[in-house]
């Protein structure tokens, strides 16, 4: 390329719509498997998988995406205040989810979803965070998944911390080793917290994947207005590794992702891997990308599609049957509509439960507004009328 | 067995009692493990317990705040030092967007027990972001519990017990008081020491209630000191706890003197003053005498060191108060 490292939009390329190189040799990533469906060789990674275990990677892409598009609907139709869709980076957090060890711990952003998936939470559970019964109710020690932070990259100096104490236990150096993965996008990359997280991570020598889901966007700023240099390429700045994988790509992600997770556990310390995808959809439900994007860009990345891929391969190796498919989709259909169903049944909190966890200990003052909250509650139900008073 | 000690050797004595009797316990901040801390708070600690437990971070303070969250959450009992009050600010994101917050959003399931400790206020002739006094900015963020130690047999305690406390605390250290010395109880177990979070009457009197916190406790007492050969009997309130404020004992004083003067270095406008003002008025309305007065910083920047004795409530200042008080 004209201009060396830099792979950002061509000059005059900005505002006309930006038609990804097809080949994976420009973007200088790691692909074992083509937008075609075809299995490529990587001199350095590779994947080894049952024809079971491919099937299933293919299963938890058509669930998760599926489940996603189901989520969208219920916000339409008012029954979450909102959603932030994983639409396109399927294959990024099946890939990285499921290179995941038992032992190791993910902390997330607000969009994995998909990781969510894989660590074995109930899909209710995001769900449950965006209509806005709770703030994210799972056991994050339990399933090695911690709860969803908003704030920007916050996340990514927790994973550290927590990298940190999996040294100072003398849970390094070896395959029974713990490793973290901390999920962040392309726009948190530019935030002060992620680039500290890269600084402790590098000289404590924290046991932490950094992964990026460079989605092209941080709601309408592209690329160009986080960085000047490829993402993976920060990482040498700060000390440790960094490689660019095809984010649409299930396998090289897993691959990636599994080497990378097992360096940390073995005590070689920290790396950023960017996983080169698209955000299809929205930022969230609220964002209208049509402002700030043009549908050829859109298209071009359709026809990258990680699922289509897969399925592909998998017909194309004779690794499954046409009534696989459609049992996975009939399978995935049918996950669809129970979410559906358990997400209209979440009862609302009880309203005196918003003083309850403020504190471990307790506090005197929340003690007593709880108390005057409830009497002044109770005190409609003495109006009377046909269910109590109703509060204006 | 009652030694006396510098307000920082106190400190420093707390900190070693609470890394030997957990080894959860872990200390990090800037220049705290090799140099002991720039007030040699820490001093000696290193070397003791080690690296992995005294820990020298790298310069940035939401970095540090945030990975002890990530520590908490491993199982870890953080004390992180805060350099300096004006250093604060970096980490205020993480401090009250997630510290502040991880209990609850959880529903009880991630405790963050974290000690947050940062020495506060002026008067130490310093260039800027040295001597402020954020204290406000905590109280009034609902998740956080915020201490003030104003003596060094407070200092040995109250340090011990917010560690061992489950709750994540702001621990306000003043720094003009870290060279001043006084006794210390060692002897006891901390199940006798005097509750974290209550307020102690720390000088009798009948004419009127002085309360205060931090550096301006040593202020109280010396303006309820002067005030006596003129025939005033001050009585002198330390809040020591400032969120939760612990005001049963300042409301029983209001109640016998009718009035009450609070002291604090921050200044006026949203602050701790606001606060115990008002609440004093809504319990103690028809017991007073005259209108809860506040002594405090000036509702500018921090000034400039060689003018900073005109900004900081000094005993003049607090007997004026009194005076005016006597005027209704």
């Amino acid at each position: 390329m004209a201009n060396g490292e830099r792979d950002v939009r061509p000059p005059g390329m900005e505002t006309a719509g930006w038609i990804p190189p097809t080949n994976g040799q420009e973007l200088n990533y790691v692909q074992l498997l083509t937008p075609d469906g075809e299995r490529v060789e990587h001199p350095r990674y590779s994947v080894d998988f049952t024809a079971d275990e491919y099937r299933g990677l293919y299963r938890d892409l058509v669930v998760i995406r599926k489940l996603d598009a189901e989520a969208t609907a219920l916000q339409r139709q008012g029954e979450l205040g909102i959603w932030a869709s994983l639409l396109g980076q399927e294959a990024a957090q099946v890939g990285s989810g499921r290179a995941l060890r038992p032992q190791d711990m993910a902390f997330p952003t607000y969009r994995e979803h998909g990781v969510l998936y894989c660590r074995g939470i109930d899909p209710i559970m995001p769900l449950g965070l965006f209509r806005g019964v709770d703030q994210g109710a799972w056991d994050s020690s339990l399933h090695r998944f911690h709860m969803y932070t908003i704030v920007i990259g916050a996340q990514t100096l927790h994973a550290t911390g927590y990298a940190m104490g999996i040294t100072m236990d003398g849970r390094v150096g070896n395959d029974d080793g713990e490793a973290v993965i901390a999920y962040f996008g392309d726009g948190a990359s530019s935030q002060g917290d992620v680039n500290e997280a890269f600084v402790w991570a590098s000289v404590f020598n924290a046991p932490v994947v950094f992964f990026c889901q460079n989605n092209q966007y941080a709601i309408s700023e592209p690329l160009e207005r986080q960085t000047r240099v490829p993402l993976y390429q920060r990482a040498r700045g700060f000390g440790f590794p960094g490689v660019r994988v095809d984010g649409n790509d299930v396998l090289a992600t897993y691959a990636v992702t599994r080497a990378a997770l097992d360096s940390a556990r073995h005590g070689q310390g920290p790396m950023l891997i960017e996983a080169y995808t698209y955000r299809m959809g929205a930022h969230t439900t609220s964002d209208d990308p049509t402002r700030y994007r043009i549908a050829s860009e859109v298209e071009a990345w359709q026809a990258r599609d990680p699922i289509m891929r897969m399925r592909l391969m998998l017909e194309r190796e004779n690794l499954a049957s046409p009534d696989f498919f459609a049992d996975v989709d009939s399978h995935a259909a049918k996950q669809a509509v129970e979410l559906r169903e358990r997400v209209l049944a979440l009862p609302d909190p009880e309203p005196l439960s918003i003083f309850d966890f403020t504190y471990p200990n307790g506090d005197p003052l929340v003690a007593e507004q709880r108390e005057q909250f409830a009497a002044y509650l109770a005190s409609f139900a003495d109006l009377g009328g046909i269910d109590g008073g109703e509060r204006r | 067995m009652s030694e006396t000690l510098t307000l920082g050797k106190a400190l420093n004595l707390g900190l070693r009692k609470a890394l030997e009797s957990d080894r959860k316990v872990v200390v990090m901040g800037e220049d705290v493990g090799k140099l002991g801390g720039v007030f040699r708070i820490t001093d000696g600690l290193q070397k003791d317990f080690g690296e992995q437990r005294v820990i020298d971070t790298p310069l940035a303070e939401s970095g540090i705040i945030g990975t002890a969250i990530g520590l908490a959450i491993r199982g870890y009992r953080p004390v992180c030092e805060i350099q300096f009050d004006g250093f604060v600010y970096p980490a205020y994101d993480q401090i009250v967007s997630q510290v502040a917050k991880m209990y609850y959003r959880s529903r009880g399931k991630v405790r963050v027990p974290m000690v947050i400790r940062i020495p506060f206020g002026g008067g130490i002739g310093a260039v800027e972001h040295h001597s402020e006094s954020p204290e406000a900015y905590f109280a009034h963020t609902a998740g956080l519990k915020v201490v003030s130690c104003a003596s060094p047999q407070d200092a040995y305690w109250m340090i011990q017990q917010a560690i061992g406390s489950d709750d994540p605390i702001i621990f306000l250290e003043p720094k003009r008081r870290y060279w001043e010395k006084g006794p210390v109880d060692t002897s006891t177990g901390i199940e006798e020491a005097y509750p974290l979070h209550s307020s102690r009457v720390v000088r009798n009197g009948t004419d009127a209630t002085i309360v205060a916190y931090g550096p301006m406790v040593r202020v109280a007492l010396d303006a309820a000191t002067a005030a006596e050969p003129d025939g005033r009997s001050l009585e002198v309130i330390d809040l020591r706890s400032l969120s939760p404020l612990d005001l049963g004992p300042v409301y029983d004083s209001v109640r016998r003197t009718g009035r009450c003067v609070v002291v604090h270095e921050a200044p006026s406008n949203v602050s701790l003053s606001s606060e115990v003002a008002a609440r004093v008025t809504e319990r103690c309305f028809y017991s007073l005498e005259a209108p809860v007065s506040r002594v405090t910083g000036f509702d500018v920047p921090y000034p400039a060191a060689r003018v900073e004795e005109e900004y900081l409530p000094d005993l003049d200042r607090v007997l004026d108060a009194v005076d005016r008080s006597f005027t209704y």
